[in-house]
Protein backbone atom coordinates (compact mmCIF):
# COMPACT_ATOMS: atom_id res chain seq x y z
CA UNK A 1 0.00 0.00 0.00
CA UNK A 2 1.31 3.55 -0.96
CA UNK A 3 1.26 6.83 1.26
CA UNK A 4 -1.40 8.18 -0.96
CA UNK A 5 -3.91 5.29 -0.74
CA UNK A 6 -3.28 4.63 2.96
CA UNK A 7 -4.12 8.56 3.97
CA UNK A 8 -6.71 8.81 1.35
CA UNK A 9 -8.75 5.39 3.07
CA UNK A 10 -8.52 7.40 6.29
CA UNK A 11 -10.21 10.00 4.77
CA UNK A 12 -12.96 8.38 4.30
CA UNK A 13 -13.08 6.70 7.24
CA UNK A 14 -12.90 10.57 9.08
CA UNK A 15 -16.12 11.27 6.25
CA UNK A 16 -18.03 8.35 8.03
CA UNK A 17 -17.65 9.62 11.39
CA UNK A 18 -18.25 13.53 9.55
CA UNK A 19 -21.87 11.55 8.11
CA UNK A 20 -22.40 9.71 11.58
CA UNK A 21 -21.96 12.89 13.91
CA UNK A 22 -24.31 15.12 10.98
CA UNK A 23 -26.46 12.33 11.44
CA UNK A 24 -26.87 12.79 14.98
CA UNK A 25 -27.42 16.36 15.36
CA UNK A 26 -30.01 16.25 12.02
CA UNK A 27 -32.11 14.16 14.15
CA UNK A 28 -31.66 15.66 17.20
CA UNK A 29 -30.18 13.03 18.85
CA UNK A 30 -27.85 14.55 21.13
CA UNK A 31 -26.88 11.31 23.59
CA UNK A 32 -25.43 9.60 20.18
CA UNK A 33 -23.96 13.03 18.24
CA UNK A 34 -21.68 13.96 21.25
CA UNK A 35 -19.73 10.55 21.11
CA UNK A 36 -19.72 10.56 17.03
CA UNK A 37 -18.24 14.23 17.39
CA UNK A 38 -15.65 13.49 19.86
CA UNK A 39 -14.76 10.17 17.53
CA UNK A 40 -14.20 12.79 14.27
CA UNK A 41 -12.60 14.72 16.83
CA UNK A 42 -10.58 12.40 17.89
CA UNK A 43 -9.80 10.82 14.22
CA UNK A 44 -9.01 13.83 12.91
CA UNK A 45 -6.06 14.82 15.32
CA UNK A 46 -4.82 11.72 14.52
CA UNK A 47 -4.42 12.45 10.85
CA UNK A 48 -2.83 16.08 11.85
CA UNK A 49 -0.37 14.24 13.90
CA UNK A 50 0.51 11.92 11.12
CA UNK A 51 0.77 14.87 8.74
CA UNK A 52 2.10 17.48 10.40
CA UNK A 53 4.76 15.34 12.42
CA UNK A 54 5.84 13.12 10.13
CA UNK A 55 4.83 13.17 6.32
CA UNK A 56 5.17 16.94 5.62
CA UNK A 57 8.55 17.63 7.84
CA UNK A 58 9.74 14.21 5.68
CA UNK A 59 8.95 15.95 2.52
CA UNK A 60 10.32 19.59 3.53
CA UNK A 61 13.56 17.88 4.18
CA UNK A 62 13.67 15.96 1.28
CA UNK A 63 12.20 18.98 -1.35
CA UNK A 64 13.75 21.52 0.22
CA UNK A 65 10.46 23.50 0.06
CA UNK A 66 9.28 24.78 3.46
CA UNK A 67 6.67 27.28 2.66
CA UNK A 68 4.87 25.94 -0.13
CA UNK A 69 2.05 23.10 -0.11
CA UNK A 70 2.50 22.11 3.53
CA UNK A 71 2.54 25.52 5.15
CA UNK A 72 -0.77 25.90 2.85
CA UNK A 73 -1.96 22.62 4.79
CA UNK A 74 -1.09 23.36 7.93
CA UNK A 75 -3.04 26.44 7.73
CA UNK A 76 -6.28 24.81 6.23
CA UNK A 77 -5.61 22.35 9.29
CA UNK A 78 -5.67 25.23 11.67
CA UNK A 79 -9.07 26.17 9.76
CA UNK A 80 -10.78 22.64 10.72
CA UNK A 81 -9.87 22.94 13.97
CA UNK A 82 -11.60 26.09 14.18
CA UNK A 83 -14.67 24.88 12.95
CA UNK A 84 -14.75 21.82 14.89
CA UNK A 85 -14.84 23.92 17.98
CA UNK A 86 -17.71 25.59 16.57
CA UNK A 87 -18.87 22.25 16.16
CA UNK A 88 -18.55 21.84 19.61
CA UNK A 89 -19.54 24.93 20.70
CA UNK A 90 -23.01 24.08 19.10
CA UNK A 91 -23.60 20.77 20.06
CA UNK A 92 -22.85 21.96 23.72
CA UNK A 93 -25.55 24.69 23.62
CA UNK A 94 -27.50 21.92 21.08
CA UNK A 95 -28.01 24.10 18.96
CA UNK A 96 -28.73 22.41 15.47
CA UNK A 97 -28.65 25.11 13.53
CA UNK A 98 -25.69 26.28 13.95
CA UNK A 99 -24.30 23.24 14.17
CA UNK A 100 -25.79 22.58 10.45
CA UNK A 101 -23.72 25.24 8.84
CA UNK A 102 -20.55 25.02 10.13
CA UNK A 103 -20.72 21.37 9.55
CA UNK A 104 -21.40 22.36 5.93
CA UNK A 105 -18.49 24.27 5.82
CA UNK A 106 -16.51 22.27 7.34
CA UNK A 107 -17.24 19.52 4.79
CA UNK A 108 -16.85 20.96 1.84
CA UNK A 109 -13.72 22.60 3.49
CA UNK A 110 -12.21 19.01 4.10
CA UNK A 111 -13.27 17.81 1.10
CA UNK A 112 -11.58 20.23 -1.50
CA UNK A 113 -8.68 20.09 1.38
CA UNK A 114 -8.65 16.28 0.98
CA UNK A 115 -8.71 16.19 -2.51
CA UNK A 116 -5.76 18.61 -2.79
CA UNK A 117 -3.93 16.39 -1.20
CA UNK A 118 -4.69 12.90 -2.29
CA UNK A 119 -4.51 14.60 -6.30
CA UNK A 120 -1.45 16.15 -5.76
CA UNK A 121 0.21 16.31 -2.78
CA UNK A 122 0.66 12.70 -1.39
CA UNK A 123 1.99 11.63 -4.94
CA UNK A 124 4.45 14.60 -4.49
CA UNK A 125 5.84 13.02 -1.41
CA UNK A 126 6.12 9.45 -2.63
CA UNK A 127 7.87 10.94 -5.70
CA UNK A 128 10.15 12.65 -3.68
CA UNK A 129 10.81 10.63 -0.45
CA UNK A 130 13.93 8.42 -0.66
CA UNK A 131 12.82 7.00 2.43
CA UNK A 132 9.10 6.26 1.52
CA UNK A 133 8.71 3.09 3.23
CA UNK A 134 9.74 4.44 6.36
CA UNK A 135 7.61 7.52 5.76
CA UNK A 136 4.54 4.85 5.60
CA UNK A 137 5.48 2.63 8.19
CA UNK A 138 5.76 5.61 10.40
CA UNK A 139 2.62 7.09 9.21
CA UNK A 140 0.74 3.63 9.51
CA UNK A 141 1.70 3.42 13.16
CA UNK A 142 0.63 6.77 14.16
CA UNK A 143 -2.42 6.15 12.31
CA UNK A 144 -3.20 3.15 14.53
CA UNK A 145 -2.28 4.69 17.58
CA UNK B 1 10.99 22.38 -8.10
CA UNK B 2 7.24 22.57 -9.51
CA UNK B 3 7.15 26.08 -10.00
CA UNK B 4 3.73 25.63 -11.27
CA UNK B 5 2.42 23.89 -7.97
CA UNK B 6 0.09 26.38 -7.12
CA UNK B 7 -1.65 25.51 -3.03
CA UNK B 8 -2.65 29.30 -3.13
CA UNK B 9 -6.05 27.54 -3.29
CA UNK B 10 -8.16 29.94 -5.52
CA UNK B 11 -7.97 32.36 -7.80
CA UNK B 12 -9.58 36.18 -6.46
CA UNK B 13 -13.06 35.96 -5.27
CA UNK B 14 -14.12 38.68 -8.40
CA UNK B 15 -12.59 35.97 -11.04
CA UNK B 16 -14.99 32.99 -11.01
CA UNK B 17 -17.86 35.57 -9.48
CA UNK B 18 -17.80 37.95 -12.40
CA UNK B 19 -18.95 34.83 -14.62
CA UNK B 20 -21.14 33.77 -11.84
CA UNK B 21 -23.33 36.90 -11.51
CA UNK B 22 -23.90 37.78 -15.12
CA UNK B 23 -24.75 34.06 -16.08
CA UNK B 24 -28.26 33.54 -14.68
CA UNK B 25 -29.51 36.64 -16.37
CA UNK B 26 -29.04 35.05 -19.43
CA UNK B 27 -31.16 32.65 -18.23
CA UNK B 28 -33.73 35.73 -17.82
CA UNK B 29 -33.64 37.06 -21.08
CA UNK B 30 -33.96 33.50 -22.68
CA UNK B 31 -37.05 32.78 -20.60
CA UNK B 32 -38.16 35.95 -21.20
CA UNK B 33 -37.49 35.27 -25.35
CA UNK B 34 -40.34 32.83 -24.90
CA UNK B 35 -42.72 34.70 -23.13
CA UNK B 36 -42.58 37.56 -26.25
CA UNK B 37 -42.37 34.85 -29.16
CA UNK B 38 -44.77 32.44 -27.28
CA UNK B 39 -45.95 29.89 -29.65
CA UNK B 40 -43.97 30.69 -32.38
CA UNK B 41 -40.70 30.44 -30.60
CA UNK B 42 -41.73 26.49 -30.16
CA UNK B 43 -42.82 25.94 -33.34
CA UNK B 44 -39.76 24.30 -34.22
CA UNK B 45 -36.22 23.63 -32.92
CA UNK B 46 -35.05 25.92 -36.30
CA UNK B 47 -37.37 28.78 -35.70
CA UNK B 48 -34.98 31.99 -34.86
CA UNK B 49 -36.81 32.22 -31.12
CA UNK B 50 -35.88 28.80 -30.59
CA UNK B 51 -32.40 29.19 -31.85
CA UNK B 52 -31.63 32.47 -30.05
CA UNK B 53 -33.09 30.66 -26.81
CA UNK B 54 -30.74 27.59 -27.53
CA UNK B 55 -27.60 29.95 -27.70
CA UNK B 56 -28.49 32.54 -24.70
CA UNK B 57 -28.60 29.02 -22.53
CA UNK B 58 -25.49 27.56 -24.11
CA UNK B 59 -23.21 30.61 -25.21
CA UNK B 60 -24.90 32.69 -22.03
CA UNK B 61 -25.55 30.94 -19.45
CA UNK B 62 -23.67 27.66 -19.37
CA UNK B 63 -20.63 28.86 -20.34
CA UNK B 64 -20.11 31.75 -18.00
CA UNK B 65 -21.14 29.66 -15.64
CA UNK B 66 -18.22 26.70 -17.14
CA UNK B 67 -15.55 29.54 -17.54
CA UNK B 68 -16.19 31.06 -13.87
CA UNK B 69 -15.87 27.14 -12.53
CA UNK B 70 -13.18 26.38 -14.18
CA UNK B 71 -11.28 29.67 -12.97
CA UNK B 72 -11.77 28.33 -9.42
CA UNK B 73 -11.71 24.55 -10.10
CA UNK B 74 -8.26 23.91 -12.09
CA UNK B 75 -6.21 25.49 -9.38
CA UNK B 76 -8.28 23.64 -6.37
CA UNK B 77 -7.95 20.62 -8.04
CA UNK B 78 -4.91 20.09 -10.28
CA UNK B 79 -2.42 22.22 -8.26
CA UNK B 80 -2.01 23.68 -11.59
CA UNK B 81 -1.63 27.67 -11.90
CA UNK B 82 -4.38 29.75 -14.00
CA UNK B 83 -2.17 32.70 -15.90
CA UNK B 84 -3.37 36.24 -14.42
CA UNK B 85 -6.92 34.56 -13.41
CA UNK B 86 -8.19 38.09 -12.48
CA UNK B 87 -7.10 39.87 -15.67
CA UNK B 88 -8.70 37.25 -17.80
CA UNK B 89 -11.92 36.98 -16.40
CA UNK B 90 -11.99 40.75 -16.39
CA UNK B 91 -11.98 40.80 -20.02
CA UNK B 92 -13.10 37.72 -21.19
CA UNK B 93 -16.71 37.63 -19.21
CA UNK B 94 -17.78 40.97 -20.76
CA UNK B 95 -16.31 39.55 -24.27
CA UNK B 96 -18.21 36.42 -23.77
CA UNK B 97 -21.46 38.31 -22.53
CA UNK B 98 -21.57 40.21 -25.69
CA UNK B 99 -21.00 37.87 -27.89
CA UNK B 100 -23.98 35.86 -26.67
CA UNK B 101 -26.30 38.58 -26.98
CA UNK B 102 -24.78 39.36 -30.42
CA UNK B 103 -25.63 35.90 -31.73
CA UNK B 104 -29.09 35.72 -29.87
CA UNK B 105 -29.59 39.36 -31.52
CA UNK B 106 -28.36 38.04 -34.86
CA UNK B 107 -30.87 34.94 -34.71
CA UNK B 108 -33.58 36.77 -33.56
CA UNK B 109 -33.17 39.82 -36.42
CA UNK B 110 -32.22 36.70 -39.21
CA UNK B 111 -29.04 39.11 -39.40
CA UNK B 112 -26.25 36.84 -40.70
CA UNK B 113 -23.78 39.86 -40.04
CA UNK B 114 -24.57 39.77 -36.16
CA UNK B 115 -23.81 36.27 -36.05
CA UNK B 116 -20.09 36.33 -37.70
CA UNK B 117 -19.48 39.03 -35.56
CA UNK B 118 -20.65 36.99 -32.55
CA UNK B 119 -18.04 34.09 -33.91
CA UNK B 120 -15.23 36.31 -33.91
CA UNK B 121 -15.89 37.11 -30.45
CA UNK B 122 -15.83 33.51 -29.45
CA UNK B 123 -13.13 32.76 -31.60
CA UNK B 124 -11.30 34.86 -29.78
CA UNK B 125 -12.86 34.68 -26.13
CA UNK B 126 -12.95 30.54 -26.31
CA UNK B 127 -9.30 30.66 -28.08
CA UNK B 128 -7.58 32.59 -25.39
CA UNK B 129 -9.69 30.97 -22.53
CA UNK B 130 -8.93 27.54 -23.77
CA UNK B 131 -5.03 28.16 -24.20
CA UNK B 132 -4.73 29.48 -20.80
CA UNK B 133 -6.88 26.22 -19.13
CA UNK B 134 -4.95 24.00 -21.66
CA UNK B 135 -1.96 25.24 -20.39
CA UNK B 136 -2.41 24.66 -16.69
CA UNK B 137 -3.79 21.61 -17.45
CA UNK B 138 -1.15 19.75 -19.57
CA UNK B 139 1.28 21.36 -16.90
CA UNK B 140 0.18 20.18 -13.85
CA UNK B 141 1.59 17.05 -11.87
CA UNK B 142 -1.61 15.72 -10.47
CA UNK B 143 -2.91 12.87 -12.01
CA UNK B 144 -6.62 11.15 -12.58
CA UNK B 145 -9.37 10.72 -15.42
CA UNK B 146 -11.06 13.79 -14.05
CA UNK B 147 -8.23 15.47 -15.73
CA UNK B 148 -7.77 13.57 -19.15
CA UNK B 149 -12.25 14.67 -19.33
CA UNK B 150 -11.52 18.38 -18.57
CA UNK B 151 -8.79 18.48 -21.01
CA UNK B 152 -10.86 16.69 -23.78
CA UNK B 153 -13.55 19.23 -22.76
CA UNK B 154 -11.29 22.00 -23.57
CA UNK B 155 -10.85 19.99 -26.91
CA UNK B 156 -14.43 19.64 -27.19
CA UNK B 157 -15.27 23.88 -26.70
CA UNK B 158 -12.66 24.68 -28.99
CA UNK B 159 -14.34 22.36 -31.77
CA UNK B 160 -17.67 23.16 -31.25
CA UNK B 161 -17.05 27.32 -31.43
CA UNK B 162 -14.89 26.67 -34.47
CA UNK B 163 -18.01 24.77 -36.12
CA UNK B 164 -20.57 27.63 -34.91
CA UNK B 165 -18.07 30.26 -36.47
CA UNK B 166 -18.04 28.23 -39.71
CA UNK B 167 -21.71 28.23 -39.72
CA UNK B 168 -21.99 31.98 -39.20
CA UNK B 169 -19.71 32.37 -42.27
CA UNK B 170 -21.37 29.67 -44.45
CA UNK B 171 -24.79 31.41 -43.64
CA UNK B 172 -23.00 35.22 -44.47
CA UNK B 173 -21.29 33.50 -47.69
CA UNK B 174 -24.03 31.12 -48.56
CA UNK B 175 -21.30 28.54 -49.22
CA UNK B 176 -22.79 25.65 -50.61
CA UNK B 177 -22.01 22.53 -47.72
CA UNK B 178 -24.28 20.11 -45.84
CA UNK B 179 -25.58 22.69 -43.80
CA UNK B 180 -27.38 20.51 -41.87
CA UNK B 181 -25.19 17.91 -41.10
CA UNK B 182 -22.63 20.45 -39.76
CA UNK B 183 -25.36 21.57 -37.04
CA UNK B 184 -25.67 17.80 -35.99
CA UNK B 185 -22.06 17.70 -35.53
CA UNK B 186 -21.67 21.35 -34.21
CA UNK B 187 -24.41 20.54 -31.33
CA UNK B 188 -22.59 17.18 -30.93
CA UNK B 189 -19.68 18.47 -29.92
CA UNK B 190 -20.64 21.44 -27.93
CA UNK B 191 -23.18 19.65 -25.69
CA UNK B 192 -21.75 16.08 -25.70
CA UNK B 193 -17.72 16.84 -26.30
CA UNK B 194 -17.71 20.39 -24.13
CA UNK B 195 -20.54 20.84 -21.35
CA UNK B 196 -21.64 16.75 -20.77
CA UNK B 197 -17.78 16.13 -20.92
CA UNK B 198 -17.14 18.78 -18.29
CA UNK B 199 -20.07 17.85 -16.16
CA UNK B 200 -19.03 14.34 -15.94
CA UNK B 201 -15.14 15.04 -14.92
CA UNK B 202 -16.68 17.38 -12.34
CA UNK B 203 -18.76 15.03 -11.12
CA UNK B 204 -16.16 12.19 -10.50
CA UNK B 205 -15.06 14.72 -7.81
CA UNK B 206 -17.85 16.48 -7.01
CA UNK B 207 -21.10 13.79 -6.32
CA UNK B 208 -18.48 11.91 -3.97
CA UNK B 209 -17.34 15.28 -2.00
CA UNK B 210 -20.26 16.90 -1.56
CA UNK B 211 -22.58 13.87 -0.23
CA UNK B 212 -20.37 11.19 0.36
CA UNK B 213 -21.05 8.73 -2.19
CA UNK B 214 -18.78 5.77 -2.62
CA UNK B 215 -16.70 7.15 -5.95
CA UNK B 216 -17.15 6.13 -9.33
CA UNK B 217 -15.37 3.10 -10.52
CA UNK B 218 -12.06 3.69 -12.06
CA UNK B 219 -13.03 0.83 -14.43
CA UNK B 220 -16.26 3.46 -15.69
CA UNK B 221 -13.97 6.90 -15.89
CA UNK B 222 -11.38 5.67 -17.86
CA UNK B 223 -13.57 4.17 -20.32
CA UNK B 224 -15.86 6.92 -20.45
CA UNK B 225 -13.77 9.17 -21.95
CA UNK B 226 -12.41 7.12 -24.77
CA UNK B 227 -16.13 5.87 -25.28
CA UNK B 228 -17.38 9.38 -25.71
CA UNK B 229 -14.90 10.52 -27.94
CA UNK B 230 -15.21 7.91 -30.30
CA UNK B 231 -19.45 8.01 -30.67
CA UNK B 232 -18.27 11.77 -31.24
CA UNK B 233 -16.19 11.13 -33.87
CA UNK B 234 -18.73 8.44 -35.84
CA UNK B 235 -21.30 10.67 -34.93
CA UNK B 236 -18.99 13.50 -36.70
CA UNK B 237 -18.65 11.01 -39.71
CA UNK B 238 -21.76 12.19 -41.18
CA UNK B 239 -19.80 15.37 -42.36
CA UNK B 240 -17.62 13.35 -45.06
CA UNK B 241 -19.15 10.56 -45.63
CA UNK B 242 -23.32 9.05 -46.04
CA UNK B 243 -22.57 6.48 -43.91
CA UNK B 244 -25.95 6.27 -42.06
CA UNK B 245 -25.40 3.01 -39.96
CA UNK B 246 -22.18 4.61 -38.59
CA UNK B 247 -23.79 7.73 -37.49
CA UNK B 248 -26.38 5.36 -35.94
CA UNK B 249 -23.87 4.00 -34.13
CA UNK B 250 -22.59 6.95 -32.99
CA UNK B 251 -25.11 8.45 -31.64
CA UNK B 252 -26.54 5.17 -29.74
CA UNK B 253 -23.07 4.40 -27.89
CA UNK B 254 -23.26 8.19 -27.29
CA UNK B 255 -26.71 7.78 -25.46
CA UNK B 256 -25.73 4.53 -23.74
CA UNK B 257 -22.48 6.15 -22.52
CA UNK B 258 -24.50 9.33 -21.42
CA UNK B 259 -27.22 7.03 -19.57
CA UNK B 260 -25.05 5.11 -17.86
CA UNK B 261 -23.07 8.69 -16.20
CA UNK B 262 -26.37 9.30 -15.38
CA UNK B 263 -27.44 5.83 -13.90
CA UNK B 264 -24.21 5.21 -12.15
CA UNK B 265 -24.92 8.73 -10.78
CA UNK B 266 -28.27 8.36 -9.85
CA UNK B 267 -27.12 4.62 -8.07
CA UNK B 268 -24.57 6.46 -5.80
CA UNK B 269 -26.36 8.69 -4.63
CA UNK B 270 -28.89 6.64 -3.43
CA UNK B 271 -25.99 4.49 -1.33
CA UNK B 272 -24.47 8.14 -0.12
CA UNK B 273 -23.48 8.13 2.92
CA UNK B 274 -24.18 11.48 4.35
CA UNK B 275 -28.28 11.76 4.54
CA UNK B 276 -29.26 15.21 4.44
CA UNK B 277 -31.08 16.29 1.63
CA UNK B 278 -30.05 20.40 0.50
CA UNK B 279 -30.63 21.75 -2.34
CA UNK B 280 -27.48 21.11 -4.26
CA UNK B 281 -28.66 17.18 -4.16
CA UNK B 282 -32.11 17.53 -5.21
CA UNK B 283 -30.93 19.80 -8.57
CA UNK B 284 -28.56 17.00 -9.18
CA UNK B 285 -30.57 14.37 -9.14
CA UNK B 286 -33.17 16.44 -11.42
CA UNK B 287 -30.35 16.83 -13.77
CA UNK B 288 -29.44 12.84 -13.76
CA UNK B 289 -33.03 11.78 -14.33
CA UNK B 290 -34.05 14.20 -16.73
CA UNK B 291 -30.38 13.02 -18.65
CA UNK B 292 -31.65 9.83 -18.39
CA UNK B 293 -34.59 10.81 -20.01
CA UNK B 294 -32.65 12.67 -22.97
CA UNK B 295 -30.87 9.44 -23.75
CA UNK B 296 -34.36 7.16 -23.42
CA UNK B 297 -35.82 9.66 -25.58
CA UNK B 298 -32.64 9.94 -28.13
CA UNK B 299 -32.61 6.66 -28.01
CA UNK B 300 -35.96 6.17 -29.23
CA UNK B 301 -35.46 8.75 -32.06
CA UNK B 302 -33.07 6.76 -33.43
CA UNK B 303 -35.26 3.32 -33.71
CA UNK B 304 -37.85 5.48 -34.63
CA UNK B 305 -36.74 8.12 -37.22
CA UNK B 306 -40.06 9.88 -37.77
CA UNK B 307 -40.01 10.49 -34.15
CA UNK B 308 -37.13 12.70 -34.71
CA UNK B 309 -38.74 14.66 -36.99
CA UNK B 310 -41.46 15.63 -35.00
CA UNK B 311 -41.34 19.44 -34.06
CA UNK B 312 -42.36 18.94 -30.59
CA UNK B 313 -40.11 16.02 -29.80
CA UNK B 314 -37.16 17.98 -30.53
CA UNK B 315 -38.38 20.80 -29.16
CA UNK B 316 -38.79 18.62 -25.92
CA UNK B 317 -35.15 17.47 -26.32
CA UNK B 318 -33.97 20.51 -26.25
CA UNK B 319 -35.87 21.67 -22.74
CA UNK B 320 -35.02 18.18 -20.94
CA UNK B 321 -30.95 19.12 -21.39
CA UNK B 322 -31.01 22.55 -21.67
CA UNK B 323 -33.65 23.07 -18.91
CA UNK B 324 -33.52 19.97 -17.50
CA UNK B 325 -29.70 18.81 -17.50
CA UNK B 326 -27.31 21.65 -17.70
CA UNK B 327 -29.67 24.24 -15.63
CA UNK B 328 -30.04 21.85 -12.89
CA UNK B 329 -26.61 20.82 -12.46
CA UNK B 330 -24.69 24.17 -12.91
CA UNK B 331 -27.65 25.43 -10.06
CA UNK B 332 -26.70 22.70 -7.55
CA UNK B 333 -23.14 23.09 -8.15
CA UNK B 334 -23.23 27.27 -7.64
CA UNK B 335 -25.24 26.45 -4.59
CA UNK B 336 -22.21 25.09 -2.92
CA UNK B 337 -19.01 26.94 -4.86
CA UNK B 338 -20.49 30.11 -4.17
CA UNK B 339 -21.76 30.34 -0.44
CA UNK B 340 -17.97 28.11 0.36
CA UNK B 341 -16.05 31.02 -1.83
CA UNK B 342 -17.44 33.82 0.04
CA UNK B 343 -16.37 32.19 3.64
CA UNK B 344 -13.15 30.62 2.35
CA UNK B 345 -12.37 34.69 1.43
CA UNK B 346 -13.81 36.20 4.46
CA UNK B 347 -11.79 34.16 6.80
CA UNK B 348 -8.49 34.97 5.07
CA UNK B 349 -8.91 38.40 6.01
CA UNK B 350 -7.34 36.95 9.38
CA UNK B 351 -10.59 37.57 11.43
CA UNK B 352 -11.80 35.06 13.59
CA UNK B 353 -14.15 32.48 12.47
CA UNK B 354 -16.56 33.52 14.71
CA UNK B 355 -16.91 36.93 13.08
CA UNK B 356 -17.39 35.27 9.68
CA UNK B 357 -20.99 33.68 8.53
CA UNK B 358 -20.68 30.31 7.76
CA UNK B 359 -21.94 28.94 4.37
CA UNK B 360 -25.87 29.17 5.39
CA UNK B 361 -24.98 32.21 6.86
CA UNK B 362 -24.01 33.37 3.65
CA UNK B 363 -27.05 31.86 1.69
CA UNK B 364 -29.71 30.44 3.27
CA UNK B 365 -31.35 26.98 2.66
CA UNK B 366 -35.17 28.68 2.22
CA UNK B 367 -33.70 30.91 -0.83
CA UNK B 368 -32.76 27.95 -2.65
CA UNK B 369 -35.51 25.93 -2.03
CA UNK B 370 -38.19 29.05 -3.41
CA UNK B 371 -35.87 28.12 -6.70
CA UNK B 372 -35.79 25.01 -6.53
CA UNK B 373 -39.68 24.91 -6.48
CA UNK B 374 -40.08 27.36 -9.65
CA UNK B 375 -37.45 25.76 -11.54
CA UNK B 376 -39.29 22.32 -11.04
CA UNK B 377 -42.50 24.78 -12.31
CA UNK B 378 -40.99 25.80 -15.19
CA UNK B 379 -39.33 22.86 -16.50
CA UNK B 380 -42.54 20.96 -16.23
CA UNK B 381 -44.44 24.22 -18.14
CA UNK B 382 -41.53 23.79 -20.71
CA UNK B 383 -41.80 20.15 -21.44
CA UNK B 384 -45.68 20.44 -21.21
CA UNK B 385 -45.13 23.26 -23.98
CA UNK B 386 -43.30 21.40 -26.54
CA UNK B 387 -47.15 19.68 -27.04
CA UNK B 388 -49.70 22.74 -25.48
CA UNK B 389 -48.17 25.57 -27.33
CA UNK B 390 -50.03 27.68 -25.93
CA UNK B 391 -48.29 27.28 -22.67
CA UNK B 392 -45.27 28.85 -24.06
CA UNK B 393 -45.92 31.95 -22.33
CA UNK B 394 -45.93 31.35 -18.90
CA UNK B 395 -43.48 28.78 -19.25
CA UNK B 396 -40.89 31.11 -20.20
CA UNK B 397 -42.13 33.61 -17.52
CA UNK B 398 -41.85 31.13 -15.14
CA UNK B 399 -38.76 30.11 -16.37
CA UNK B 400 -37.71 33.61 -16.46
CA UNK B 401 -38.62 34.18 -12.62
CA UNK B 402 -37.07 31.03 -11.84
CA UNK B 403 -33.28 32.11 -13.29
CA UNK B 404 -33.82 35.62 -11.55
CA UNK B 405 -34.12 33.44 -8.42
CA UNK B 406 -31.07 32.12 -8.72
CA UNK B 407 -29.71 35.41 -9.97
CA UNK B 408 -30.69 36.93 -7.05
CA UNK B 409 -29.88 34.79 -4.34
CA UNK B 410 -26.44 34.89 -6.16
CA UNK B 411 -26.20 38.68 -5.57
CA UNK B 412 -27.50 38.14 -2.12
CA UNK B 413 -24.52 35.80 -1.12
CA UNK B 414 -21.95 38.37 -2.75
CA UNK B 415 -23.90 41.19 -0.77
CA UNK B 416 -23.18 39.00 2.18
CA UNK B 417 -19.50 39.15 1.66
CA UNK B 418 -19.31 42.23 0.78
CA UNK B 419 -20.89 43.37 4.04
CA UNK B 420 -19.03 41.20 6.44
CA UNK B 421 -15.58 42.19 4.64
CA UNK B 422 -16.19 45.45 5.39
CA UNK B 423 -17.39 44.80 8.92
CA UNK B 424 -14.04 42.92 9.16
CA UNK B 425 -12.07 46.13 8.24
CA UNK B 426 -13.53 48.37 9.83
CA UNK B 427 -13.60 46.68 12.85
CA UNK B 428 -9.43 46.27 12.41
CA UNK B 429 -9.98 42.57 12.72
CA UNK B 430 -8.08 41.74 9.27
CA UNK B 431 -4.92 40.29 8.71
CA UNK B 432 -2.28 43.28 7.80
Amino acid sequence: MSITVLLAEHHKYCDELFAGAEEGVARQDWAAAGPALRRLLSALETHFRAEEDILFPAFEQASGLRSGPTEVMRGEHRQIRELLQMLQQALADKDSEAFAGAAETLLILMQQHNLKEENILYPLCERTLATEAAVYIAVRSCLES
Amino acid sequence: MHPELSFAQAPPLAAPLRFFLAAPWFGVLAGLLLAWGGEEAFASRWSPLALAVTHLMTTGFMLQVMCGALLQFVPVTAGANVWRPELLAQWLQPLLAVASLLLAAGFVVGSPLLLVAAAGLFILGTGAFAGVIAAALWRTVATGMMLWALRYAIFGLVLAVALGALLAVILFWGVDVPFFSLIEVHQAWGLGGWALLLLAGVSWQVVPMFQLTPPYPAGFTRNFVWILLVALVLVSLRLVMDTAGWVAAGDLVLLSIVASHAMLTLWLQQRRRRKLVDATFTFFRLAMFCLLGFALAGGAAVFFPALGGIPNFAIGMGVLVLGGVFTSALSGMLYKIVPFLGWLHLQRLGAPLSAVPNMKGMLAEMAMRRHWVLHLSALVLLLAAAWLPWLVRLAGLVFAASCAALGWNLITAARRYTLFRDRIHASGLHRG
